[in-house]
Parts: structure tokens; C-alpha cells; sequence
């Protein structure tokens, strides 16, 4: 299964901060669920919170891990705080900016702005802020219950490292 | 700083990163036991007690690592006399009156109170 919810790195400060956007496309399977036509009511693509949550994180996550050289298996641990003001339909951009707040050897905390781009009328609109995710990460294996998990970084796979390079971002190590 | 105007810094960031109501933090009040932090909250409120204080917070040095994984602490389910002297060396700030008449592992936790957290801080904005 391809679990990437965001589309190309458009900034990437190591250590400090990125951009990344997503496309979001009537083409995607969710849309067609989120939500389906019920009763009287007609189909109504929405793009799901929890799915843009995913974007931010896929988003900090790649700039926590980048920060170490992609050796830590960055999770994500805890969701501080997710406010969203907008509803995301067919069309529209994402825009995820992520910056690390704190960062030590056992996990990051991240801050992050959610802007959306509308395309419609006549030439590009600007982005617009409609929404704050800040998050929490922790590196698997120094995580304070002392459990061991298998050596291969699961978390940065293929498809991660596949997105990196089509977006011109150097992969360390 | 005062000892109360700490306490009410602590509280704000306890609010803040465990979601609870301002009341339900008193200085007795038990981080894991009563106000349901999890393993990842605690990094969560060390990176905030720093934020809030302006100081640097190390690895292990406001809540102990590894100590009830190490078979030289915990035997048979109960903090040996060398655990105990371990914490009581690398975490100053905790009271060990309970965990003394109660060695049983589970009982570590409960030593994590706000108290704890406010002489943690105290002393920390102390020895700057």
C-alpha cells in the first residue's frame, strides 16, 4: 500500500524547518467514502482531518529524521494539538510547513501551519492558513520502555525515499 | 521566582501537555497515576519545562531511565537497596518516603508527582 499523503518536499532547511505540498484528487479512494451519498443527501468529497494530520506528520517526520540521517525510526507519539478551520475538497493544494521546536536523542516536538491554496478565477491565490498541528515524535529505538524492534528502518521505506529523490532532497547515509 | 509562582508555571504546563483541567493539578497530584501521563508526555513536558523556565533539562535527569529494567535495581518485582540508592542519587527531587515502606515496581511511578516537578525546577532556577 502506498501511505504517502504528501507529494513532493518544496523546502527543506535541515534541522530547522520544511515545506511540502499535496495535490488533493478526486481520484483518491477515500474521497469517494468521505463522505458517500446517504439518504437524500448527494456524495460530498471531503478530504478527512485525520488524513491531513498524516500529511503534517509525514511532513515533520521526514524533517526529524533528515535531521539524523534518516538512522532513527521516527514515529509519530503524540498529537499536541490539531486545529483546522477549513474543509479541503478536490483541487485544492496543501501546503504543510513544519519546523522542530525541540529535539533530543529519545524524540522532537514539532509546530506546524496547515495553508491552503484554492485554484479558481483568474491566476494562482495566495495560501492560506487554516489550520496548526504541532506533534510529537519518538525514536523508536530509544524509547524509555527499553523494547527493541528489528534493525531495518521500516519507517523511511522505499516510498519515502522515492519522494525525497523525485523532489531533488539529498537522502544522508 | 517564588515557590508559588513555579507551581503555577508547572501547572500551565501540565494543563498544556497532559490535557487536563487546571484543578485537577495540586502539588499531590500523581503525573501518571492521577493525571494519566503516558511515556511520550514526559518528554512532551520536559521539552515545555524547558520552554517555560529557559533551562536545558538532560537526558534521565528529571525522570530516571532504564532503572526498572536493570536487574541489579529490581529483583523479584521489588526496588533492591541498590535501585533505591540509585534513584535517590540521580533524582534528588523526588520524595522516596513511599516507594521506602512499598518496594514493589509499580510503585516507582507514584513518585512522580507535581511536587517533585516544582523542587525540580526550584532547584534548577537555583543552582543557574
Amino acid at each position: 500500500m502506498r501511505w504517502m499523503w504528501i507529494d513532493r518536499v518544496v523546502e527543506l532547511v535541515p534541522g530547522e524547518r520544511i515545506v511540502c505540498v499535496k495535490g488533493v484528487s478526486l481520484s483518491e479512494d477515500h474521497l469517494s467514502d468521505h463522505f458517500a451519498a446517504s439518504g437524500g443527501r448527494a456524495a460530498t468529497p471531503i478530504m478527512p482531518a485525520s488524513l491531513i494530520i498524516e500529511g503534517m506528520a509525514q511532513s515533520a517526520g521526514i524533517l526529524v529524521g533528515h535531521a539524523e540521517g534518516f538512522r532513527e525510526k521516527v514515529v509519530l507519539a503524540k498529537v499536541g494539538r490539531a486545529e483546522l478551520d477549513a474543509e479541503v475538497l478536490p483541487g485544492d493544494q496543501l501546503r504543510y510547513s513544519a519546523s522542530i521546536e525541540s529535539m533530543t536523542e529519545v524524540g522532537a516536538a514539532t509546530r506546524g501551519v496547515v495553508e491552503l491554496i484554492r485554484p479558481g478565477g483568474a491566476g494562482p491565490t495566495a495560501p492560506e492558513e487554516i489550520g496548526r498541528i504541532d506533534l510529537m515524535f519518538s525514536h523508536l529505538d530509544n524509547n524509555m520502555a527499553g523494547q527493541t524492534f528489528p534493525e531495518h528502518n521500516f519507517v523511511f521505506g522505499e516510498s519515502f525515499r522515492t519522494l525525497l529523490r523525485a523532489s531533488g532532497v539529498e537522502i544522508p547515509g | 521566582m517564588t515557590r508559588d509562582e513555579i507551581f503555577e508555571k508547572v501547572r500551565g504546563v501540565l494543563v498544556d501537555a497532559l490535557a487536563v483541567d487546571e484543578d485537577e493539578v495540586t502539588p499531590e497530584s500523581r503525573l501518571i497515576a492521577d493525571l494519566g501521563a503516558e511515556s511520550i508526555d514526559i518528554l512532551d513536558i520536559s521539552f515545555k519545562l524547558e520552554q517555560a523556565f529557559g533551562f536545558k533539562i538532560a537526558q534521565g535527569e528529571l525522570f530516571p531511565e532504564g532503572v526498572t529494567q536493570n536487574p541489579e535495581y529490581v529483583q523479584g518485582g521489588k526496588v533492591t537497596d541498590k535501585g533505591l540508592a540509585e534513584l535517590r542519587e540521580k533524582l534528588p527531587h523526588f520524595d522516596f518516603s513511599e516507594l521506602e515502606k512499598d518496594r514493589s515496581v509499580q510503585n516507582v511511578a507514584n513518585i512522580f508527582t507535581v511536587n517533585a516537578l516544582v523542587d525540580f525546577c526550584e532547584r534548577k532556577l537555583k543552582a543557574a
